[in-house]
């Protein structure tokens, strides 16, 4: 374990950069390529590194299994959820026009959005549960 | 306003008591957020039906996008009844659910039972609701891979490998099913059923078409477990949770059986099927014999949930028999034996699930003389058998003369031969579970058992009282059979 420093520390340097990497894909997926499913994939890969190299209990320090199961729900929920809103706001379901008043393309932009961080919480939940059911057998 | 959102609400309601029952620890927590679930389903699904049956087709736009760009659902008669029969059962089985679930399946295990049971509903209403041919491909994944897990949570350890096997077949015929939808795409630009007709009908009937029919026809009978693709069924109803079971025999193959007709009747057009290729004759020879070979093999079983689960194969050969013969009268059979059959099998299954509940086995050798120690359930299981069989005051008899009597009028009066003749090796798989069961003498170990608790009880009787009912005064289902029928003919979707 002793002879890893160089990947260790790599490893530390690099997972702040792949967490804004993650956030950049997110945030920028409404103008360029990317968005919640792929920002997901980064994310949780920047934790999978982050077990390979300091034990999946290191990693389970900081996103607990019970969180996961929760947050892979919950993405889904997020996603539905917008849709639901705009039932209230008396349109069809998932006709994002109806969350602004303004203007109907605002509403769009926001719907998509929410829709893309439910994407993003329950695509980066479910490859860490993945990562953790494999990594777990045995224990 | 609720009036008109119904068709999303009936996959809304579903798809978030799934969420509600994974985001809970607890088995009855989850339970008690199915059960609520189910029943606003239902609820829904009879309100949206009296609309149909009151406004006729109705369209919804998801996201207020106008179809065929956006995806629509539409509701007709013809899903209306799928959608209605998908409920029924899924509300039916909910308070069965709580005591046979919290017995066979470990208690951090319970709550995602739950949500892959309403997952499960989700999708099987998705697909029946939607009027898109990509989107009932999202919903067939979504109630698939909800049923792997499902059948996955079974008791022995063989779950897991007829889960696996299972996901195998059932990936294979979703691809393929995609795989069509996709030819069908590069051919007409569109993806909307509707539209899809509309554009098919001035389309040359060309190899692309055919090869499209050949691959989504494949890709639906390896769903709906269509003989000789039927090899994966007996394994996984046998190894699911007896909850599970009810549910998937009722209603998933019913469901596909639905989506080949709506893709037959109302994409393609039946009489485009006609066409120079004998699709419909291939698939009369399955279906007789699925009829036959399923039913047989059924004679020969042990385990008496793997002897029902042939018996589906034989009972889905009827359901794409009268597909395959393309009258009215013939697709009305087809239709109301989704109906009927859906009542009977999971009466059957029901009733099988309370004896494992009981004896922990459903190997003949072990309910040796069961129905003297549980009268009641084996009461149930024998009308069901009975419905199976066919016999008259049940509702096989009327699915099965439906059949006979598209027979007689199409002259094929052999066919109406072998409907009456595959419904005898009926008698014999029924039959000797019937014999086991009552004319034998219990075991030290079954005579020791008492009757089933009432929450297993009720739902079982329910079915079987609905075998008798709806066998006697056929007027509902089969009315509402009859207008789906002739919905689907004329190809108003």
């Amino acid at each position: 374990m002793r002879l890893d420093v160089v990947l260790r520390v790599v490893t530390k340097l690099m997972l702040p950069f792949m967490l804004v990497f993650a956030s950049y894909v997110q945030f920028h997926g409404d103008y360029g390529p990317g968005g919640g499913f792929q920002a997901g994939v980064i994310a949780a890969a920047a934790l999978i590194l982050y077990a390979l190299m300091f034990g999946l209990s290191a990693a389970q320090r900081v996103v607990p299994t019970w969180l996961v199961e929760k947050l892979i729900p919950l993405g889904v929920m997020i996603y539905a959820g917008t849709g639901v809103v705009s039932l209230f706001l008396h349109e069809n379901f998932l006709n994002y026009s109806a969350l602004s008043h303004h203007h109907p393309v605002h509403g769009q932009e926001w719907g998509v959005f929410t829709v893309e961080v439910g994407v993003f919480v329950t695509v980066s939940s479910t490859m860490i549960a993945i990562f953790y059911a494999f990594g777990g057998r045995g224990r | 306003m609720i009036a008109h959102h119904l068709p999303v609400i009936i996959v809304l309601v579903p798809l978030f008591g799934a969420l509600l029952s994974a985001l809970t620890k607890r088995g009855a927590v989850a339970w008690g957020i199915a059960l609520i679930a189910t029943v606003l389903t239902l609820a829904a699904t009879i309100g949206l039906l009296g609309h149909v049956l009151h406004d006729g087709v109705i369209s919804y736009e998801i996201g207020g996008w106008a179809p065929p760009i956006g995806i629509e659902y539409r509701v007709d008669m013809a899903n209306a009844l799928v959608i209605l029969i998908v409920a029924t059962i899924a509300t039916v089985i909910m308070p069965y659910a709580r005591v046979s679930v919290a017995k066979e399946l470990a208690a951090d295990q319970q709550a995602w039972f739950y949500t892959m049971y309403m997952l499960c509903v989700a999708g099987l209403i998705g697909i029946a609701v939607t009027g898109d041919a990509f989107n009932a491909f999202v919903f067939l994944e979504v109630s698939s891979l909800a049923t792997y897990t499902m059948i996955a949570l079974g008791q022995s350890r063989r779950s897991l490998l007829s889960a696996y096997q299972y996901l195998i077949m059932g990936t294979i015929g979703a691809t393929f099913y995609i795989i069509g939808i996709g030819l069908l795409l590069t051919i007409t630009g569109t993806l909307n059923f509707v539209d899809l007709a509309a554009r098919i009908a001035v389309t040359p009937y060309d190899r692309a078409m055919l090869t499209a029919l050949a691959f989504i026809t494949v890709g639906i009978g390896l769903k709906l477990a269509l003989f000789p693709l039927h090899v994966w069924l007996p394994n996984a109803y046998a190894r699911a949770p007896s909850t599970g079971t009810a549910l998937l025999a009722s209603t998933a193959t019913k469901v596909a059986v639905y989506l080949l007709i709506r893709v037959y009747f109302n994409v393609f057009g039946i009489s485009n099927i006609v066409g120079d290729v004998p699709v419909l004759e291939l698939l009369l020879v399955l279906s007789i014999a699925a009829m036959f070979f399923a039913s047989f093999v059924a004679v020969f079983e042990k385990n008496v949930k793997r002897l029902l689960a042939y018996s589906s194969v034989a009972q889905v050969g009827y359901m794409i028999l009268g597909l395959s013969m393309a009258t009215s009268t013939a697709l009305t059979g087809t239709l109301v034996h989704l109906a009927n059959h859906a009542m009977m099998k999971g009466a059957a299954f029901l009733a099988i699930g309370a004896v494992s509940y009981q004896l922990g086995s459903v190997s003949l050798e072990r309910m040796k003389g069961i129905g003297r120690v549980m009268p009641v359930t084996m009461g149930c299981f024998v009308v069901a058998g009975l419905s199976l069989i066919g016999v008259p005051g049940t509702v096989g008899f009327i699915s099965k003369y439906y059949l006979v009597v598209a027979a007689f009028e199409k002259g094929w009066w052999w066919l109406a031969f072998m409907i009456v003749a595959s419904s005898l090796i009926a008698v014999f798989y029924v039959g000797r579970v019937v014999e086991v069961a009552w004319f034998a003498e219990p075991s030290k170990e079954a005579a020791k058992l008492k009757e089933a608790p009432l929450s297993l009880l009720l739902p079982t009787v329910a079915l079987a009282a609905a075998c008798v009912f709806f066998g006697v005064d056929a007027s509902l289902t089969a009315g509402l059979a009859e207008a789906a029928a002739n919905a689907l003919f004329g190809g108003s979707l």
